[in-house]
């Protein structure tokens, strides 16, 4: 879903700049429709790999939580730590189906996200995770 | 002593809304000085005088329609004309009691009684004010309810329950002399600012006032307010030990008592600023849970951080700490050399350790920092791997503890090792919160 969201306007523009460089018949328009081809193929590949990079895990005391290419992350949350968890979906989000999962616990310093999930599966971990956090809720 | 029967509803004492009225009190005695020395007529004096009768009244019915009482575990306060609250805080989840005393307050001999309970957002019940003899025993009486309240779940209690009545053992104090140095010296640059304001505008008043303008006073001004707070807060602070946890006193202007319940510590940290360490100087900071909403006199402690010891010698505070997390982990391991391409400023200062129930770590650039954490209260663990880590094999995993006043990080291991630690701490962490909170 992210690769159409940096695929899609690195096409439009390739268009563009095709459009226009027929148009004025000049070699730079073109040029400049090459650069964006590439730079869009590069983010593609990019974006590809911050995509895979996502991932969690449900294991039976607490959720493993991936992400990120440069920086790596790997955040283990205890179900009995949670708070509350937070489903949301941006317009991008929800015209192709899909939410983020977000996980807090009293520490202003956990961060798990899960984005991109499919809506269904979004809902499915809300409640999974909501059930386990209540079942192990530990005090502060 | 009315504090001791717990049934039946109670007041505040008389003069809460006086000392509550705080500046507003002075301001009104200031106005209406000249008419009660009749220097001014008193129909001079008509609008003064209605305004104050309006104050005035409004805080007796603030006083009128405000009482409280203990019912079984619960604290209830009923306030409000208009808009009737009814609060009601269960004692189990109270965290800790503080007596808190401002310069007015001293004045009238009252003191108010804040609950702060657990909970991000639990906030704080707040006796404003009760008599000042009532208040030691009233504040005895909510501790020992909240244990037996907590005997009755069956969670964390102290098995000392029965021993009510507080007694204290002084742990420490700290004198004025240190504390002014070691305020001077942690702030040195601060300081040193400032001079250079007094001096600039004494030698060359005209040039150098026209340069700053007022933006230099207002700097300066919250500059020495902030000392002030810090010196205010500080003075004189004493740990003591009761059998209810840590009794924490002390405050030049405003004095504060506060007991730092056993079992509520959430991190301990041991900051050596650059400054002091030629001098073998520490401070030692607790968090606690429950956030106390700051008002009035005790805006200088906001947030969960609490100071204990502002400024003492290295093996008072390692000792106190000791109390604090008592399974403290002895030997700290340092970092893999090739971490010093990484953190060239902290290498040298890098360590981590765990035991059973604890896991310390230890940073920081020119002044030192010390975290222990107990185990049973991590929230959760981050192993991060940036690119520059990547390349020279390194992680580190943080601990997040609640809040965001302190946190430890095991910074710059070897990948393997901070794999290892993660892996490791997940299990102990789970079996300390599993495990019964010990005695």
């Amino acid at each position: 879903m992210r690769r159409l969201e940096v695929g899609v306007p690195a096409l439009l523009l390739v268009i563009a700049l095709v459009v226009a460089g027929t148009l004025e018949g000049s070699g730079i328009a073109f040029g400049l429709a090459g650069a964006a081809a590439v730079a869009g193929a590069v983010s593609l590949s990019v974006v590809g790999r911050r995509y895979r990079s996502w991932g969690y895990g449900e294991r039976e005391d607490d959720l493993l939580v991936r992400r990120g290419v440069m920086f790596a992350r790997l955040s283990v949350v205890p179900y009995g730590r949670m708070q509350f968890i937070d489903v949301t979906a941006g317009p991008l989000e929800r015209a192709f189906g899909l939410a983020t999962v977000r996980l807090h616990t009293a520490a202003a310093a956990t961060d798990a996200r899960i984005p991109g999930l499919e809506r269904e599966e979004a809902g499915r971990l809300r409640d999974r995770l909501a059930e386990l956090g209540e079942a192990q809720a530990a005090g502060l | 002593m009315s504090a001791a029967r717990p049934e039946g509803w109670q007041r505040l004492h008389p003069l809460s809304p006086v000392v509550r009225g705080g500046r507003a009190t002075i301001a009104i005695a200031i106005l209406l000085l000249p008419t009660a020395f009749g220097l001014d007529s008193l129909s001079n004096a008509t609008p003064q005088l209605a305004v104050s009768a309006v104050l005035v009244l409004a805080g007796v019915v603030s006083w009128l329609v405000t009482r409280w009482r203990v019912e079984e575990d619960d604290l209830r306060i009923e306030t409000g004309l208009l808009r009737r609250q009814s609060l009601r805080f269960p004692l189990a989840q109270v965290q800790a009691i503080d007596v808190v005393r401002p310069g007015l307050a001293r004045l009238f001999r009252v003191a108010e009684l804040r609950l702060r309970m657990a909970g991000s957002s639990g906030g704080t019940a707040r006796l404003a004010y009760v008599a000042e003899h009532e208040v030691e025993p009233l504040r005895d009486q909510l501790l020992a309810l909240a244990r037996g309240a907590r005997h009755e779940d069956g969670a964390t209690a102290p098995p000392d329950a029965e021993s009510a009545e507080a007694e204290e053992r002084a742990l420490a104090t700290v004198a004025t002399g240190p504390l002014v140095a070691a305020i001077v010296l942690e702030n040195g640059w601060l300081i040193a600012i400032l001079a250079g304001l007094g001096v600039g505008v004494a030698v060359a008043p005209g040039t150098f006032a026209k340069a700053l303008g007022g933006g230099g006073f207002v700097w300066a001004f919250s500059l020495i307010t902030f000392l002030w707070r810090r010196f205010n807060q500080q003075y004189r602070l004493t740990v003591a030990e009761g059998p209810d946890g840590l009794h924490l006193r002390g405050g030049l202007v405003a004095l504060t008592a506060e007991v730092i319940r056993p079992g509520r510590v959430q991190a301990v940290r041991l900051v050596e600023p650059w400054l002091w360490r030629p001098l073998g100087w520490c401070r030692l900071e607790v968090d606690i849970a429950g956030r106390q909403r700051s008002k009035g006199e005790g805006a200088a402690q906001r947030g969960q951080l609490r100071t204990l010891l502002p400024v003492a010698d290295r093996s008072l505070g390692l000792e106190l700490a000791d109390r604090l997390v008592p399974d403290r982990p002895r030997e700290l391991s340092p970092p893999p050399g090739r971490a010093f391409w990484k953190s060239p400023f902290r290498y040298r200062a890098l360590s981590w350790g765990r035991t059973e129930t604890c896991v310390a770590a230890t940073s920081g650039r020119l002044r030192r920092v010390t975290s222990w954490v107990p185990l049973e209260k991590v929230q959760s663990l981050r192993h991060v791997q940036g690119p520059l880590q990547r390349r020279l094999r390194l992680a580190s995993v943080h601990v997040d503890t609640a809040g965001k006043a302190m946190h430890a990080t095991l910074r710059d291991r070897d990948v393997d090792e901070a794999a290892r630690a993660l892996a490791e701490l997940t299990d102990l962490a789970r079996t300390a919160r599993r495990r019964p909170a010990p005695a």
